[in-house]
């Protein structure tokens, strides 16, 4: 598989929130606000870059029969050296992304890439799968949040200045005013109904473009029948 | 043969896990004093927040005195005691409310000699984001509700959230984390109120003072 394979796997073609349906745990739980979707995405783009890499610099020395063992040790390792780590040195940004770290752990996503690529291959190949995955997944992640804090909340990156600095502030966009948030969209029900629309979306755009690239050799069978 | 398979496995399993185990503890260890100091920090200045100069002239964190009760917290836990000319106006205690959504929810209680409520702010929590999170004040102004409230009695019915019949709003989603909260708040006052004289005679031990 070469990089642009692994680019469009990552984006579109396999992406692990639309067409893999991994980590929906931590997906549904915290896609209410962009915010709080775009912590999550980042802290898991950060542990599957990390954790594709180790897994694929061991694979040589893992036997087929106890490598998912071995894989879960790596990647609850890496959770809690990260999580340590930030915690010790950039308090502030553990403060915001740091509550969304063990939830990580439970994100069914990063095992699979370690058992489905990175156990296969070298590891700037698994790295860069890695990177790609996290990539798709935290777009995903930003537009299941977008929809759900517009219906919800009638704003836009509410709070993201906890996360990214008090200059993100100023990003804060109000669509329109709302008395009472509307619930259905925030409370889980609401992310599986949105989680659908995205899923069938997707689907809807992968069958027009196949319908498209068919459409020349339907284009001359049609017109042999209007000549008869 | 498959003994011999087994034992194999099991060795390279035994390795990783020590390994693994190995970064962990060695990361622990290496961030456990910055992680400390960071909390420390965090905490002068939430200390600093809730007990303005107005109502101390005292260090408040060298006047740290470990006090035990059950209602507070299960092992001794932190009070800073803040003193005008000598006559204590004011405590922060730190407490633990065991019944979070997920796991326990660390507060600093700050209360004033009369039993009013100064101030409470969230320490340490892992509720669930965007739900039970509103406990924060980066999050919510929620948690300064308790400002100036006292319990009166031993069954002051207005300690509950609204939904238990009380005056705290419960969140979307969420009412175990604000219950929680709020019961953990009301223990702190009461117990305050009931021993507040003889903490405040108890020698200086912890903090800036140990």
């Amino acid at each position: 598989m070469n990089y642009k394979e692994i680019t469009w796997n990552g984006l579109w073609e396999n992406n692990p929130a639309l067409v893999q349906l991994l980590g929906l745990c931590p997906l549904l739980a915290v896609t209410a606000t962009v915010t709080n979707a775009l912590g999550l995405g980042l802290a898991t783009l950060l542990v599957l870059v990390g954790s594709n890499i180790t897994v694929s610099l061991v694979r040589e020395w893992v036997p087929k029969e106890i490598r998912i063992p071995v894989f879960v040790m790596v990647i609850a390792t890496f959770v809690t050296v990260i999580q340590l780590l930030m915690n010790a040195y950039v308090y502030g940004l553990y403060q915001s992304l740091g509550i969304f770290i063990p939830l990580i752990v439970t994100n069914c996503a990063i095992i699979g890439r370690a058992e489905a690529f990175a156990s296969k291959n070298p590891w700037q190949r698994a790295a860069y799968d890695g990177l790609m995955m996290g990539i798709g997944f935290t777009l995903v992640l930003i537009v299941l949040g977008g929809i759900r804090e517009v219906i919800g909340n009638g704003t836009l990156f509410d709070g993201a200045d906890l996360l990214l600095g008090d200059w993100a502030a100023a990003l804060r966009i109000e669509i329109f005013a709302v008395d009472y948030p509307l619930l259905l969209a925030i409370l889980p029900p609401g992310a599986f109904i949105a989680m659908g629309f995205i899923i069938a979306g997707k689907n809807w755009i992968d069958h027009y473009r196949e319908q498209r690239a068919a459409k020349p050799v339907k284009e001359v069978t049609r017109a042999r029948v209007t000549s008869q | 043969m498959i003994a011999k398979s087994m034992q194999r496995n099991g060795l390279i399993l035994a390795a990783f896990a020590i390994v693994a185990t190995l970064l962990v503890m060695l990361t622990a260890r290496l961030t456990a004093e910055p992680i400390a100091r960071e909390e420390q920090r965090e905490l002068l200045q939430v200390l600093n927040q809730l007990l303005p100069t107005e109502l101390h002239d005292n260090d408040l964190y060298a006047s740290c005195r470990l006090i035990e009760h059950d209602a507070l917290a299960s092992e001794a836990t932190p009070m800073y005691l803040a003193t005008l000319n000598d006559e204590p106006t004011a405590a922060g205690i730190e407490v633990v409310a065991p019944n979070g959504y997920s796991g326990n929810i660390r507060l600093l209680v700050a209360i004033r000699w009369d039993g009013n409520v100064a101030g409470v702010r969230t320490l340490k929590h892992q509720e669930t984001p965007g739900l039970g999170d509103k406990i924060e004040i980066r999050k919510s102004d929620w948690i300064t509700r308790f400002n100036g409230m006292t319990v009166q009695g031993s069954d002051d019915s207005r300690w509950a959230v609204k939904r238990d019949g009380g005056v705290f709003d419960q969140f979307t989603g969420a009412t175990i984390t604000p219950r929680a909260v709020v019961q953990a708040v009301a223990r702190a006052v009461q117990t305050f109120k009931a021993n507040k004289q003889e903490w405040a005679q108890q020698p200086t031990n912890c903090g800036g003072a140990a």
